[in-house]
C-alpha cells in the first residue's frame, strides 16, 4: 500500500513511532476489527480505532441511543437520541476518518449469528453490557480461534484481558455467567462515565498493538483498576486446566446462550 | 500471626484458615461470586471450604464486571 501525502500527514504521529512506522500503519489500514456494542466501551474504542485508520470497522448493536447513554457514550450526541447506535456511531466515524470502511449490524450478537459475523474480522472487541453476551463472545472466539479483548466496567472499577488462541480465556478466570441479577450491571449499580473511556482506550490500544505487533499484549493477564484509588493491577493468569471451553475436559463445544439479565430485557423496550 | 498476600497486599492472619475464611475476613461483598487464585492456580468454588492456606500464600480475588454499556 502506498500512502498519499495526506495519509502520511494524517498518520504522521503513528509513523513517527519506532514500533509502528509506515509498515505498522499499513497493518492498521489493512486491519478488520469487530466492535460488539456501541455503548460506553464501544464509543471510545470506535473513536480511537477510526482515528487510527483501521481499515474496516464492524459495529454490532441492536439498541437505539437513549438520553441516559450520553453521560458516557461519547460517540453519540444529543440529537442522536432515538437513532440506532450503529448509525450514530458510523456517522461520527466517517466524520473523523472518511477512509474507514464501516460495516453495521443493527442487531444483537447471538449464538445464531456469532460465527458468521466474526469470521470476517481479524480481532473482536467486547464492549457489551451483560454477562451472557460476554461469555458468548468468549466462546465464539475461542471456538473459532479468533483473538479478542474482554472488557468490563462497574461503578469505579474496570477490568480487561486480551485473548489469543492458546492463552487464558475469560472462562479460565470466570467459569460461567453469574445467575441473572446476582451481580449488578451498570444500569443497576451505575458507572462513572469516564471509567468507560479509561477502559475502552486500553482496549483500543490493545487492538492497535495486536495489528502492529508492537509491545506485549494483555494475554495471560487480567488488568484491573479502581478509579477511587487509581490503583492499577495486573493479575497473572494461566490457562485453567479445568476451563470448560479450553481446558483438558471440554464440556462446551458449541454456542449456547445463557439467560439475559432482567435489566437487559427492560432496557431493550 | 502468619503473613499471606491478598491482591498484592500483605495481610496478617491466624492459621488455620481456609479460602472461605479468608473471603469472610475480607468482607467480600458477594462471596459466591468471587473467583479465587491461590499461588497462580484457580481454586474451584466447591473447594473453597476445604482449601487451607499457609504462610506466604498469594491469593487473588477476581470479581465479575459485566458493564460496558
Amino acid at each position: 500500500m502506498d500512502f498519499t501525502a495526506e495519509q502520511i500527514e494524517r498518520y504522521s504521529r503513528h509513523i513517527l513511532l519506532q514500533d509502528v512506522g509506515v509498515e505498522g500503519q499499513e497493518k492498521i489500514s489493512n486491519g478488520k476489527v469487530l466492535v460488539i456494542g456501541a455503548g460506553g466501551l464501544g464509543a471510545p474504542i470506535l473513536l480511537y480505532l477510526a482515528a487510527a485508520g483501521v481499515g474496516t470497522l464492524g459495529i454490532i448493536d441492536g439498541d437505539v441511543v437513549d438520553l441516559s447513554n450520553l453521560q458516557r457514550q461519547v460517540i453519540h450526541f444529543t440529537p442522536d437520541v432515538g437513532k440506532p447506535k450503529v448509525e450514530s456511531a458510523k456517522e461520527k466515524i466517517l466524520q473523523i476518518n472518511p477512509e474507514v470502511k464501516v460495516v453495521t449490524y443493527h442487531q444483537f450478537f447471538t449464538a445464531e449469528n456469532a460465527f458468521d459475523i466474526i469470521k470476517d474480522y481479524d480481532f473482536v472487541v467486547d464492549g457489551t453490557d451483560n454477562f451472557p453476551v460476554k461469555f458468548l463472545i468468549n466462546d465464539a472466539c475461542v471456538l473459532a480461534g479468533k483473538p479478542f479483548s474482554h472488557g468490563g466496567i462497574l461503578r469505579f472499577d474496570g477490568q480487561t484481558l486480551t485473548h489469543l488462541p492458546g492463552t487464558a480465556c475469560y472462562r479460565c478466570a470466570f467459569h460461567s455467567p453469574p445467575p441473572p441479577n446476582a451481580v449488578p450491571t451498570c444500569s443497576q449499580a451505575g458507572v462513572l462515565g469516564a471509567i468507560a473511556g479509561m477502559l475502552g482506550t486500553i482496549q483500543a490500544a490493545e487492538v492497535l498493538k495486536f495489528l502492529t505487533g508492537a509491545g506485549d499484549l494483555l494475554t495471560n493477564r487480567l488488568l484491573t483498576f479502581n478509579a477511587k484509588t487509581m490503583n492499577f493491577r495486573t493479575v497473572n493468569l494461566k490457562q485453567n486446566k479445568k476451563c470448560p471451553i479450553c481446558g483438558e475436559h471440554r464440556s462446551i463445544t458449541q454456542l449456547v446462550e445463557s439467560e439475559q439479565a432482567v435489566c437487559e430485557i427492560k432496557s431493550k423496550k | 500471626m502468619s503473613k499471606i498476600k491478598v491482591n498484592d497486599e500483605l495481610q496478617e492472619v491466624t492459621l488455620p484458615l481456609t479460602v472461605t475464611g479468608l473471603i469472610q475476613l475480607n468482607n467480600v461483598l458477594q462471596p459466591d461470586m468471587v473467583s479465587v487464585q491461590l499461588n497462580g492456580e484457580f481454586v474451584e468454588r466447591g473447594e473453597f471450604d476445604a482449601t487451607e492456606l499457609k504462610e506466604g500464600d498469594e491469593v487473588d480475588f477476581l470479581y465479575f464486571m459485566g458493564g460496558g454499556c
